[in-house]
């Protein structure tokens, strides 16, 4: 499979990036490169093969269940979790209008 | 008086245990080397005053007759991808400069709680993604090793932990943390002749550290021999409930287990590992190390792990779709820059955003990711990789029955010019192709100095391992570096 400049574009769309055509253009024969070179994994037979979801056998865990069972990931913290924001006011991030 | 630089861990922590220097006398030579040194851009941020009050607190300590930390008085550099509080972590991208962190990485607290301090944040490749560090967007670092020939080309230090292998191998500190998720420990410490082990995934918890490929990414200490790497990982390793994918396994002892007799011990050569147009030199070094572990008592057994051909291109699938997902938080909203063209909505604004703070290499990988997993070609592609994958691990598995570790070389060459493959990044991606299958795998592994090459240059070798036993492949390596004599360390210029 291969892209061409509309593909890289609406991909590029789906990632939220902005490109311009130029950049656009000079993606396609960059990614065709890779892509092309990732292609040789359709040659594995991998019929009766599950697909890897953990790399080391490990079990899940319940944590009781308490509010801020622990204190780095519990709450109460919002001015830190505003710090870094770029637009931050009356305790909320700040976005551009999003409903007219 | 030894110049205090010349240290490693050990020496520096028994030293100021015994009395031999103060922790303050350590931390106020390596704050001179990190300041003298900024011509190679390993640091982006120099914290003299956190390595200082960490050395105050081990002479104090000291001073009461109490007991020391296994890591008081030492001062580490620690990898920009890990969030430092108070301190600006930006995973060396501009999306995130100015970011100060409100928490401390599970990695990095352990350090400190270790009683180590910190000299600074080192410089690497933009959220991990590259093998030479010419991917930051802080410029590169350059490797303070530099060939024979008269020449003064600057090299790549490797990467992506390459501020952490330049500073090492620059005497600039002691011991760094890295992170490796296809080779970014391993490589970079065999192109500048110190070493380096990922652990086995889950050792380390990833609370903290800014996610690259969840899957794979893995902390781990770089340092200039083995026992200082044993030192640095029992300190970083350990079960934390902030990270769903941590083990909760006991730490060994690592460093008391240390032993460099491989006597009733296997060590398989994958033969699927020469690879064409290896240089003479790799495979010389290859042959060298087969020669070091017989004499150490091993027996060499030849191995086959059919799949690893594909290892490289499932790698390239699986990272980048994680990569895509991960780095989707970067949005301009909750931290970072924010690029907010004129008029424009929010859509218009996290596009502008992104194009702006992301580099060209995390472009790269963001939109092969986003299109391996978009409708329509998710099965063929992410599907398909995720079952070779599991092809691979069962490659090692099979491995196992015959032998304990594996060798192999780090990398299929020595460290390369600045520039020299940044144009082609399949060139640039060629070069993990030893490291990324036990990446896969989940296995730990580790790079040792093995020797340098014809320029001069050093090059390493790599131990593998089954899960979990980092004894074992420490071991080895320790057995490798008691009988290469790799005693090279570049000449300061800068």
């Amino acid at each position: 499979m291969s892209v061409d400049t509309a593909t890289v574009k609406k991909v590029a769309s789906l990632a939220r990036i902005a490109i311009d055509d130029a950049h656009a253009e000079r993606l396609v024969p960059e990614l065709n490169n890779i892509l092309g070179w990732i292609e040789q994994l359709g040659e594995v037979d991998t019929s009766g093969v599950a697909p890897m979801t953990a790399v080391i056998p490990n079990t899940l865990r319940l944590r009781d269940d308490v509010v801020n069972a622990d204190p780095l990931t519990g709450g109460g913290i919002r001015d830190a979790v505003l710090a870094n924001a770029p637009q931050a006011e009356h305790g909320f991030f700040t976005v551009p209008k999003v409903i007219e | 008086m030894t110049d205090l630089t010349d240290l490693g861990i050990r020496e520096i922590r028994d030293g100021v245990r015994d009395g031999t220097f103060s922790a303050r006398e350590v931390a106020e030579s390596f704050n001179a080397a990190v300041s003298n040194a900024r011509q190679l851009n390993a640091f982006l941020v120099e914290t003299p005053d956190h390595a200082l009050a960490a050395a105050d607190a081990a002479d104090a300590v000291r001073a009461a007759g109490e007991t020391l930390k296994p890591l008081a008085g030492v001062p580490i550099g620690m990898k920009d991808l890990f969030c430092t509080k108070g301190v600006t972590s930006t995973a060396a991208s501009h999306i995130l400069e100015g970011f100060t962190p409100q928490y401390e990485s599970a990695v990095s607290q352990r350090l400190w709680d270790a009683g180590a301090g910190m000299l600074g944040k080192l410089n690497m490749d933009q959220f991990a993604m590259g093998s030479s560090n010419e991917t930051s967007a802080f410029g590169n670092v350059i490797s303070p090793w530099r060939r024979n020939d008269g020449g003064n080309a600057p090299l790549a230090p490797g990467g992506s932990s390459g501020g952490s292998s330049a500073a090492v191998s620059a005497r600039l500190c002691p011991g760094a943390t890295g992170t490796d998720t296809g080779g970014s420990i391993r490589q970079p410490a065999a192109f500048t002749g110190i070493s380096g082990i990922k652990p086995t995934y889950g050792r380390c918890s990833r609370w903290g550290t800014i996610a690259f490929a969840s899957s794979l990414d893995q902390a781990g200490p770089m340092a200039r021999d083995v026992r200082d790497c044993a030192i640095m990982l029992e300190a970083m390793s350990g079960f934390d409930p902030k990270d769903a994918t941590s083990l909760d396994v006991p730490v060994p002892q690592w460093e008391q287990g240390l032993n460099a007799s491989l006597a009733g011990k296997r060590v398989g050569i994958p033969r699927e590992y020469r690879v064409d147009n290896m240089p003479e030199e790799i495979e010389a070094l290859w042959q060298r190390g087969i020669e070091w572990v017989k004499d150490a008592g091993a027996e060499v057994v030849e191995v086959s792990l059919p799949h690893t051909k594909y290892a490289l291109p499932a790698y390239y699938i699986i990272a980048p779709a994680e990569a895509s997902s991960n780095l989707a938080r970067y949005d301009g909203v909750r931290y970072g820059q924010r690029d907010l063209p004129e008029g424009a909505n929010l859509q218009a604004m996290y596009a502008a955003t992104r194009a702006a703070g992301f580099g060209e290499e995390v472009k790269r990988r963001i939109l092969i990711g986003t299109y391996v997993l978009s409708a329509g070609f998710y099965d063929a592609y992410f599907t398909q990789a995720s079952k070779v994958r599991t092809l691979i691990a069962r490659d090692f598995e099979n491995a196992w029955e015959s032998c304990d570790v594996l060798l192999t070389p780090t990398a299929p060459s020595a460290a390369f010019g600045l520039g020299e493959k940044s144009d082609d990044p399949l060139a640039m991606y060629l070069n993990d192709v030893f490291t990324v299958p036990s990446s896969l795998a989940g296995l730990p592994a580790m790079s040792v100095p093995g020797g340098l090459d014809k320029h001069g240059l050093p090059l390493g070798l790599q131990f593998i391992g089954k899960a979990l036993d980092e004894q074992g492949v420490l071991n080895a390596a320790l057995a490798i570096e008691e009988r290469a004599g790799f005693t090279a360390r570049p000449q300061a210029w800068w």
